[in-house]
């Protein structure tokens, strides 16, 4: 059932809150062993909140869209008195003593939070395996990476364990999760979703959003989170756009949509490719006009990530010194800075430890300007790139990721194989501009889910839900159902 | 340790300055979040997320703190950059919540401007241009104590506590430019510049800049070069040096060591060093021989400050006068030199005199009465003028009493230390003391006339023109009044009833 039918049925009392909770509970219980999406399962608190909409069901109290429906929380949301840990040891058994802005929007709309969901550690990763609390697992097939770094968000989504959740995605932390799941997942545009109280992996580039199992699900869930908050400088002083009426719409006749050619060629999949294609002539029969365009900057954006992205984390993940909060390592015996240095050790994995590392090199002296200051440049000609192609297209699209889920270990020792994952999705980051993943099909080789990625202009992101909502619906009546249907039971 | 004489530090080598102040703004808020900025509160209870650094927290800039650095920037001669930003500055330390630090880097709000000084220079004075390099915003960091161990340093503490109330209190850096060779004036420019800057902050209301409790924090950079020479020599930076005597003693001590050094064939090492109020001494904290690496980069969780131009001037149009074009006016006012000016600054007079002035007294007995009764007993308890219990409004008072004949100065010195004392008004002082000078003519006769019974031989000295005899006589009267009466009067009495001309 997708969140809208459960926000209708508990509304009209088909069902209540209590019994939706009651039932995803009941699924976590069943499947979580072989998933592993879950870190923390709130059901005290989520059975509360449930009985509590049930209650003001019964009182005839004004309830919004979402009321009693469930949501899985990536486990870099603060929640107040949850744990929150990162996927990390060094946030072991963390409670923090506030709530994250996404999370108390969640709350203020009588949603249900039904715990902490997994991710790759600190967010860095594309497959989930780089959590301290071992790999999430693909409901396609559970030998595979549900993607990452959102992948307990992804897993929990397509394993029917919660008909909605969030995510972050920093360089496609959401969209190739929501790519190799089947599922849709929107990164907005940079400043539409308030960050106060994600755990920051890299502040310029980080942004949360919405997975669901329809358009029009993440549509409702992005309103419900979306929006200014005076305790984020980066957040968009703006109304936002009709996220729910865009993805109604279903009417993209006249739209321009654009190609981007330099998404293309070695490293992707030919199955991935089909599906795309296929998609790409869906979309011309809908009436839009698709055009080939070139953004030749975006060759360099992975180099250019993979140098803001880890300075910036170097940064940002200084405060875990052990002092304050979470691990701490100490033989009562050592200096401050050997306290530092052995939690830091004992605390971190070794992909946290590498970032750290480059990011650290990255922004010394002597070597700034080459690497991080050449990569501001870099990003500046990629949004320059972006608006270039915005004058001519109303949206951009692409595969989201150009393969689909690789076995678990596979690529876990091969970083720059790993990095490669999210080669279509980092531009959109690195330019502030959204981006979301529609499914568009089983790639042929191994009948496993493929994305494409649509990209609209900054604060323009109802236009994805417009194309996404046209797709989506051509696609599920060719199909006879949504692509999760034909998915194995766990 | 060696130090070599003063006086011949200056012969052979000039010394080179930089001074750089930290100025904790009174804003009623931290610079990044809404936690409340009250000094002396219980530890770590002014904090939440953002000043403690918990994961997921952002800060949001103070925009009064914005308004109170440009006011800063503005008042010292700075430009006002239309757009800079905030940096990170990364180094690992427990007082730091975040184990980096929000300030900034090459992008300062206030930059190249410039501070007079005046400084004492023999019987005169001199007027010295401290160029300013760069004011910039930043958060403070926690206060760490150490327990246990000898030194009160992190090394060899047992264990160490952080009290995070402070961090996130916004801070104000004034950097000056190289202060270049002013001889054996450095330690007095040194002092005279923090003096000065710390009126002209206080003047703009905001901070506090009270050194004891820290919310004015110097560091001293010295160094100094052969007389011969052009080339700068290794500079130290003595850290928090926190009163204003202290920043001369510093100098004072750094040139003397450093040229028993350079005297000795020695180096001077970069580094960092403590002051120890005790002795004047400095002594060797870090090393600074190798460059520091903070790996700023701009804090991407701040938008970029661009002040609009209109309001910075308005801001410009509603600076108050500053000290120095305060001082100037009123020199010319009273018609007093420069080295009477300083006296009254040095005092810490200059507001007191005015605001007794403003109320009718003539300027030099305002100044009479402030730097010489009332200083002496500020001086005597050691606390600042402005701390004794007596009001510009009760100096302009007793003037009066003085100007009109009701006392004399030594009546009115008397009134001054009761009101000091808390026993009252002046007037109220007067009248329950019975200070009041004798003016009834008959009283004073009455008197003059038992004194020249008690004297003859003094009567017949005046009468033979031995007018100076008449001390005597005058000195008598007085005495029998109990100094209640006016000198001038008793004589001019005396001498009509002999009968003999004054002249």
């Amino acid at each position: 059932m997708t969140a809208v039918d459960l926000a209708a049925g508990i509304k009209k009392k088909e069902f209540s809150a209590v019994d939706v909770a009651k039932a995803h509970f009941d699924q976590i219980a069943a499947v979580d062993k072989k998933l592993n999406a879950f870190l923390f399962i709130d059901e005290d608190g989520a059975m509360a909140q449930a009985a509590n909409v049930d209650k003001k069901l019964a009182s005839g109290e004004f309830l919004g869209p979402l009321a009693g429906v469930p949501v899985a929380v990536k486990d870099i949301f603060t929640q107040k008195d949850i744990p929150t840990t990162c996927g990390s040891r060094i946030l072991e058994n963390w409670r923090p003593p506030y709530d994250s802005t996404v999370v108390s929007r969640m709350k203020n709309a009588d949603m249900v939070l039904l715990g902490k969901v997994n991710m790759d550690e600190f967010a860095m990763g594309s497959s989930t395996e780089t959590s301290a609390y071992g790999p999430t697992t693909n409901p396609w097939d559970t030998s595979r990476i549900p993607g990452g770094s959102s992948g307990g968000s992804s897993a929990a989504v397509a394993g029917f364990l919660a008909p909605l959740a969030v995510g972050t995605d920093t360089g496609g932390s959401i969209r190739q999760p929501a790519a190799v799941t089947g599922t849709v997942g929107v990164k907005p545009t940079y400043g539409g979703i308030s960050r106060y109280g994600i755990v920051a992996l890299a502040s310029s580039l980080d942004q949360a959003g919405p997975f669901a199992r329809t358009v029009l699900d993440a549509a409702l869930l992005h309103q419900a989170i979306a929006g200014y908050d005076p305790l984020d400088s980066t957040s968009i002083n703006q109304p936002i756009p009709d996220f729910v009426a865009a993805a109604k719409h279903k009417d993209i006749a006249g739209m321009k949509l654009g190609i981007v050619k330099e998404f293309a060629g070695e490293g992707y999949q030919a199955g991935v490719l089909n599906r795309f294609n296929e998609a790409v002539a869906i979309l011309r029969n809908l009436g839009a006009e698709i055009v080939e365009l070139s953004c030749p900057s975006f060759t360099y954006a992975l180099a250019a990530y993979y140098l803001i992205q880890p300075s910036e984390c170097s940064s940002n993940l200084a405060r875990f010194d052990g002092m304050r909060y979470g691990l701490r390592v100490d033989d009562g015996d050592s200096s401050v800075e050997q306290v530092m240095a052995a939690t830091r050790a004992a605390g971190f994995g070794p992909e946290v430890k590498r970032r750290i590392i480059i990011g650290t090199y990255a922004l010394s002296s002597g070597y700034y300007d080459a690497y991080y200051g050449s990569a501001q440049k870099v990003r500046r000609l990629i949004a320059d790139d972006f608006n270039a192609a915005f004058s001519q297209v109303d949206a951009l699209i692409s595969p989201t990721s150009p393969i689909t889920a690789f076995k678990i270990g596979e690529k876990l020792n091969d970083p720059m194989a790993m990095y490669l994952n999210d080669i279509c999705t980092i531009p959109v980051n690195l330019a502030g501009v959204g981006g979301m993943s529609v499914p568009i099909g089983l790639a042929d080789e191994d009948n496993l889910p493929a994305g494409m990625q649509i990209m609209a202009p900054v604060m323009c992101d109802d236009r994805m839900y417009r194309v996404a909502g046209a797709l989506e619906s051509a696609l599920v009546s060719s199909w006879g159902g949504l692509l999760l249907d034909k998915a194995p039971r766990l | 340790m060696n130090l070599f004489e003063f006086e011949n530090v200056i012969t052979d080598f000039k010394p080179v300055l930089g001074l750089e102040v930290h100025v904790e703004l009174n804003t009623k808020t931290k610079v990044f979040c809404s936690c409340p900025t009250n000094f002396g509160a219980s530890p770590n209870t002014n904090v939440c997320p953002t000043c403690l650094g918990l994961p997921g927290s952002l800060p949001v800039l103070n925009e009064k703190a914005i308004e109170s650095i440009i006011k800063i920037g503005l008042a010292l001669n700075c430009q006002i950059a239309p757009w800079s930003r905030m940096a990170r500055k990364n180094y690992f330390y427990p007082d730091m919540p975040k184990d980096y630090q929000i300030s900034q880097y090459d992008e300062p709000i206030c930059f190249d401007g410039f501070l007079d000084v005046l400084v004492p220079n023999g019987d005169d004075s001199s007027k010295i241009r401290i160029g300013i390099e760069r004011v910039h915003l930043e958060e403070d960091t926690g206060k760490l104590t150490h327990a246990g161990g000898f030194t009160g340093r992190i090394h060899g503490a047992d264990y160490s506590l952080v009290d995070y109330n402070r961090a996130g209190i916004p801070l104000v850096e004034i950097v000056t430019k190289i202060i270049p060779d002013t001889g054996e004036l450095a330690p007095e420019v040194a002092k005279a510049y923090v003096a000065t800057l710390r009126d002209l902050i206080r003047n703009l209301g905001v901070s506090d800049v009270r050194m004891e409790e820290g919310s004015l924090r110097c560091d001293v950079n010295v160094s100094l070069m052969p007389i011969e020479s052009n080339q700068l020599g290794t500079r130290t930076e003595t850290k928090n040096v926190n009163s204003l005597r202290s920043v001369e003693r510093a100098v004072r001590f750094e040139m003397q060591r450093q040229a028993a050094l350079l005297k000795a064939g020695e180096r001077v090492k970069q580094e960092t060093r403590h002051f120890h109020e005790n002795d004047g001494s400095t002594s060797p904290g870090r090393s600074k021989e190798q460059a520091e690496e903070y790996r700023y980069f701009p804090e991407p969780d701040l938008l970029p400050i661009a002040p609009d131009s209109k309001w910075i001037e308005q801001l410009r149009s509603e600076l108050p006068e500053t000290p120095t074009a305060k001082r100037e006016r009123l020199k010319q006012a009273w018609q007093i030199t420069d080295f009477e000016m300083l006296a009254v600054v040095n005092a810490g007079a200059l507001d007191l005199i005015e605001a007794t002035v403003e109320l009718g007294t003539d300027p030099s007995a305002a100044r009479k009465w402030w730097l010489g009764k009332i200083t002496r007993i500020a001086n005597e308890r050691g606390v600042e003028l402005e701390q004794i219990d007596i009001t510009p409004a009760q100096v302009a008072e007793i003037d009066q009493l003085v100007a009109t004949g009701a006392l004399n100065d030594k009546l009115a010195r008397q009134v001054i230390s009761s009101v000091i004392a808390g026993e009252g008004s002046p007037g109220e002082i007067v009248q329950k003391q019975g200070l009041a000078v004798v003016s009834d003519d008959s009283a004073l006769l009455d008197a003059i006339k038992e004194a020249i019974v008690a004297m003859p031989e003094v009567v017949s000295k005046i009468q033979d023109g031995k007018l100076q005899a008449s001390g005597a006589l005058i000195g008598a009267v007085m005495k029998a009044t109990g100094g209640k009466a006016d000198a001038a009067k008793v004589r001019k009495l005396l001498f009509d009833y002999l009968g003999v001309s004054q002249d």
